[in-house]
């Protein structure tokens, strides 16, 4: 919504400034989002400097300018001053801008073979004095205004409010300067219309035929006969204008103008070309209408359309029909001024992706007793510059309107705001604001007025008188430093650690999107249902990301092309395993790309990690089984022993689907769940100084044998005595027949009680062997 | 003087001119060895009277001790003498580049999570979460947001599903709900995460983080919701004192509602936050509105309080200067250097939010 001073003045006896009424505004609630100067015919010829006058390739009188007109790129001009030269600061009117003195319209034309880009003006051609010898030619004060409008006389700026959707009122000036007048700012005038005489009925049948959802409930009209269209006064067309509106005539100006004016959306119909009589009613599918936006649109059942006996005349509170407009030869015309339900225009609106002024209006809610006002106005306007004569107003039902009425307990103030505010504050705010108070004991009865839908209960109320008294009354309460409950919860704190475990790692942390190219994810969606958005920002966002890893496969690739061939980056957060609330799950997923790296050091930064995360490596396998955009022959996931819980998936990704990059998953809530299962304190310990002896080992074993069987093998001969088992060479080759591979191993052999002798340590020693070597097809190495 | 005698003193001439290690290690065994100088004269024990027994059994531990003193002296002086001599040939050039490491970072967005968290936590809030799927009712219909309603406009919603009852969450407001429904009040709780609008330009992306925050009590008013924000937005920035205001405005979900802005101005094209006359939104908040509060079934007659949202995202920008939103989503390896933090720098009450 757009407003200037000049215009809110008609509704708002005032005398305070533009600044402070901008000020007044975004402390009631009414935000300012941008103040410009108003715009008019002048504001096109723009202060512009030649940088360049080249002689015409093809005339000998015209130059070719080069012309800064403060925009990135040089316009190209062509000139017959012959002043023009290098360094002159002039006036620049571009193509579309009309030249006051023959009223021509420039467009963009080939003058002898060279196209111009507008022109350069004379003092005559600008009305300014009779000088037409040459261009203007601006003294040097000008220089730092090039791209500036020259002829910015106008004082007064245009205001646009964002206004919110629950204040429908204030999408008219009327309601700008009511909320203006009840904060203190001025008085809201009388709504002063010109008495017209009226002679007689209006006597084309309007009718508003009943049925479920019909979205008209009232239908006023007036009848005007014998009006001479024409071009609007200066005046109206300013004000147009000013709003950003282009002037068409005078009918549908004035139509336009009541309608930011009072907020009353209102139609024009030529009324010769109502077939017989105006039938407001339902669409059946398939109608079809042509729109005053040109375009035809197929109807759907249920539609409010305003008709006659050959069909669709318009679409009730969103546009009206080509079939039907006004033009400058218009004689009679039937203004319509209706109420249309906003829930059910919105929905017609939303299904034919229709926008219009009225629209936008209708879904928020016009006031109902509006209408009257609305044609009144409207058409002693008409009368008054069109001439003609107005029938009488004629108004058809099919509902009252009743209007609402809120118990109110003044109290209730304080209770939410916490700010004391007197009674005769209340009633005097909610007064100028148009309800109606009315004091019953200690409640008061208060009446909405009918412009305001969006007031149904007592914190509307509230807002109303705490809005217009103003925020900054209101004291602020320092918050008080106590804590009931802690902060984060156990899962939460895990996901901190995680995070910083990870990044501890040397991992830049990226946030990606959440959803993802369909054809990337199907590589990694395994078992997983696929989440599809009906309506994507971009066809390759598509899906909701069943792996963190597409998009950080992608990111990683945009830094390989930046040049970063080396990268470690790591993700934390949810993927989607089905389009239900819930369905999904929180993963840290780390990739690393790096010479010489291998799936041992993805595994050192995983097995790190989740060490820090208070997960043994003794209470976790290792199986081989992963997804299959893993390596197959190179990954892994950890499960935990106890309930085979999967914490994790590492290993280099499918060469297939990206050329050696190694990664990990690991899945918190799985992580967390086990945790939480086994929360324990630590068992107290004693460390042994009796002596600790080491023992190698080799042996000689099938190929395909898991290292980690081996180990537990050994773990399980004597879990007091045996410390640590450690791999410190695994060798294929020569001396090793080539089904086999030799594993050596380092042993620490230790007990709590005693320092172990030779023999002790020999027993230890023999029973690994023998149990190796019968548990696995293994020899010890000689 | 004995044999003994003389063989000793010999012996501590050979020690006091040794020249290294090795030549003191050959006298180590002439004195101490199985056959040295002290067995030897132990072994002639055997063949005294007890009484000479104990009179040169004592002599030859004090010259053992003595030895042994004189021994470990000259060892030691030897030892340092040799490291003395190898250290002066061990030259490296410190200058040389160390070894490579590689430090990762925490992205801006998490940082400033964790810094919010840790500025709620003091004054009693607790952290909350909530699926990033939601349903229509969830989203709209519980937060007092009728369907066909223009405010919904406001939301550019992804949908799952064509009869668009499931979507992307628009906002983190969903969470008030659900949090409520899972508890009794009182309630205080923050709630950030990712959320979505289908919007992409310059400063709008589909995917941009919320943080909600919520406190229903008995009597909870405007006047507490005032002084939290203000708290929070001064230790936020880390600042004394911040220019701000509220300014009446409109959600389905609160009532009275409000925006706040705050001042600041441009210097050398630089933003400083808390003074200058112009104004920024940060965040919106308001009253509970009580069908919220029903549709929570917690029961507006006796219980009332505030809620607002933030987005993460801006924060983080105004904070530490970054321009560009779409940037924060871009994972381009230099920003994630540049913007990102150390991960050892964790925002704490005790420690400050920042190093």
């Amino acid at each position: 919504m757009k407003l200037t001073r000049e215009w809110l003045k008609d509704h708002l006896k005032t005398n305070k400034t533009e600044l402070q009424i901008i000020e007044k505004l975004n402390n009631i609630g009414l935000e300012v989002e941008k103040v410009e100067p108003v715009k008019n015919e002048l504001s096109d010829f723009l202060i512009a400097k030649i940088i360049k006058a080249e002689k015409h390739p093809n005339a000998d009188r015209l130059k070719l300018c080069h012309v800064d007109i403060g925009q990135n790129d040089l316009v190209k001009v062509v000139c017959g001053g012959p002043n023009a030269k290098d360094n002159l600061l002039t006036i620049y009117a571009p193509p579309g801008s009309v030249i006051p003195k023959n009223n021509m319209k420039l467009e963009i034309s080939k003058i002898r073979g060279e196209t111009s880009y507008g022109m350069l003006c004379s003092e005559s051609e600008l009305n300014i004095s009779d000088e037409s010898d040459g261009i203007i030619e601006l003294n040097k004060k000008y220089k730092s205004q090039i791209g500036k409008s020259y002829f910015n006389e106008s004082q007064d700026n245009v205001i646009e409010l964002s206004i919110t959707p629950n204040r429908p009122d204030c999408l008219g000036i009327r309601g700008i300067a009511r909320d203006l007048s009840s904060a203190g700012f001025g008085k809201l005038t009388d709504n002063k219309i010109k008495k017209v005489k009226r002679n007689g009925k209006q006597n084309l049948k309007v009718k508003i035929q009943k049925s479920k959802n019909q979205a008209c409930s009232m239908f006023g009209s007036c009848l005007i006969k014998n009006i001479k269209n024409q071009e609007s006064p200066d005046w109206l067309k300013k004000r147009l204008l000013s709003l950003g509106l282009r002037p068409i005539s005078a009918v549908v100006d004035i139509t336009n103008y009541v309608m930011f004016d009072l907020n009353r959306p209102l139609h024009a119909y030529d009324a010769d070309k109502i077939n017989k009589e105006i039938i407001v009613r339902n669409s059946k599918k398939n109608e079809k209408f042509k729109a005053l936006d040109n375009k035809d649109y197929n109807l759907d059942d249920g539609m409010c359309v305003i008709s006659d006996h050959q069909g669709v005349l318009g679409l009730g509170g969103i546009i009206g029909g080509i079939r039907s407009g006004t033009e400058l030869d218009t004689k009679n015309i039937l203004l319509e001024s209706a109420f249309f339900d906003p829930e059910i225009t919105r929905k017609t609106a939303k299904k034919l992706d229709l926008n219009s002024d009225a629209k936008f209006r209708f879904e928020r809610g016009i006031d109902p007793n509006s209408i009257l006002i609305g044609l009144e106005k409207a058409s002693a306007m008409i009368v008054e510059i069109c001439g003609g004569q107005a029938s009488n107003i004629d108004i058809q039902s099919t509902q009252q309107f009743k209007l609402k009425k809120i118990n109110f307990d003044p109290k209730i103030v304080e209770k939410i705001v916490g700010l004391k505010t007197k009674l005769q504050d209340i009633t005097k705010i909610l007064g100028d604001l148009g309800f109606k108070v009315k004091k019953k004991g200690k409640i008061l009865t208060i009446e909405v007025p009918s412009w305001r839908p969006d007031i149904h209960g007592d914190v509307d109320l509230v807002e109303e008188i705490i809005r217009i008294k103003g925020f900054n009354n209101i004291q602020s309460i320092e918050p008080e430093k106590k804590r009931i409950k802690p902060t984060l919860n156990f899962f939460q704190r895990n996901f901190h650690l995680a995070q910083r475990s990870v990044a501890s790692k040397g991992y830049l942390e990226s946030i990606t999107w959440s959803f993802t190219d369909e054809k990337l994810n199907n590589i990694f969606k395994e078992k997983y249902q696929e989440a599809k958005i009906v309506n994507p920002i971009s066809s390759d966002l598509n899906v909701l990301r069943s792996s963190l890893y597409p998009n950080l496969i992608h990111v990683l690739n945009k830094n390989i092309d930046r040049g970063f061939d080396d990268q470690s980056l790591f993700e934390i957060g949810p993927l989607f395993i089905g389009n239900k609330p819930g369905q999904q799950i929180t993963v840290v997923c780390g990739i690393r790309k790096e010479n010489l790296f291998d799936v041992y050091g993805i595994k050192k930064d995983l097995v790190q990690t989740l060490l820090e995360l208070g997960i043994n490596k003794k209470e976790t396998t290792i199986d081989t089984n992963t997804p299959s955009y893993y390596h197959p022959g190179r990954s892994g996931s950890i499960i935990t022993k106890k309930d085979n819980i999967l914490l994790a998936y590492f290993g280099e990704i499918h060469p297939k689907v990206v050329d050696k990059v190694y990664g990990f998953e690991i899945f918190l809530e799985n992580l967390v769940k086990f945790k939480s299962y086994n929360k324990k304190t630590k068992p107290t310990v004693t460390f042994s100084d009796y002596q600790k002896s080491e023992r190698d080992f080799a042996f000689v074993v099938q190929k395909d044998l898991k290292a980690q069987e081996l180990v537990e093998i050994i773990w399980n001969v004597d879990n007091s005595l045996i410390k640590n088992v450690k791999i410190f060479d695994v060798y294929q080759g020569d001396n090793i027949p080539s089904d086999k591979k030799s594993i050596a191993l380092k042993v620490t052999i230790q007990s709590d009680f005693k320092t172990l002798n030779e023999k002790d340590l020999n027993d230890i020693s023999q029973k690994i062997i023998s149990n190796v070597e019968e548990k696995v097809e293994a020899k010890l190495r000689s | 003087m004995s044999d003994f005698e003389k063989l000793k003193n010999q012996l501590i001439n050979k020690l006091t001119e040794a020249k290294n290690s090795k030549e003191v290690d050959l006298i180590r065994t002439e004195i101490f060895g199985k056959n040295g100088l002290i067995n030897s004269e132990f072994k002639k024990l055997g063949s005294l009277s007890p009484d000479e027994k104990k009179n040169v059994a004592s002599k030859i531990n004090n010259a053992k001790q003595e030895l042994t003193k004189l021994f470990n002296k000259k060892l030691s002086s030897l030892e340092n003498f040799e490291i003395d001599e190898r250290v002066k040939n061990e030259k490296d050039d410190v200058t040389l580049p160390e070894k490579d490491f590689r430090i990762g970072k925490i992205h801006p967005v998490s940082q400033v999570i964790d810094e919010i968290s840790s500025i709620f936590s003091e004054i009693g809030f607790s952290v909350e979460e909530g699926p990033d799927i939601e349903t229509e009712y969830y989203n709209f219909t519980a937060l007092n947001t009728p369907e066909n309603h223009p405010a919904k406009d406001m939301h550019d919603t992804f949908y799952l599903e064509e009869n668009m009852k499931t979507l992307l969450r628009t906002h983190t407001s969903p969470v008030q709900v659900r949090t409520m429904l899972n508890g009794k009040p009182p309630f205080k709780i923050i709630a950030p995460g990712r959320t979505y609008r289908s919007d992409s330009d310059q400063t709008h992306t589909p995917m941009f983080h919320q943080l909600e925050g919520l406190h229903i009590d008995k009597n909870i008013t405007m006047g507490h919701l005032k002084g939290c924000l203000n708290y929070f937005i001064k230790e936020f920035f880390e600042l004394e004192k911040i220019k701000m205001r509220f300014r009446p405005s409109h959600f389905p979900f609160t009532e009275p509602s409000a925006e706040v802005d705050i001042g600041y101005r441009i210097e050398n094209n630089k933003i400083i936050i808390g003074e200058g006359d112009k104004w920024l939104e940060i965040l919106g908040c308001g009253m509970v509105h009580p069908n919220v509060l029903k549709n929570s079934k917690v029961d507006p007659n006796k219980f009332q309080g505030f809620a607002f949202g933030i987005g993460i995202d801006r924060l983080a920008m105004l904070k530490y200067g970054i321009n560009d939103l779409r940037s924060f989503f871009e994972s381009d390896y230099r920003w994630l250097n540049y913007y990102g933090f150390d991960p050892l720098d964790v925002p704490t009450n005790y420690r400050g939010l920042s190093k």
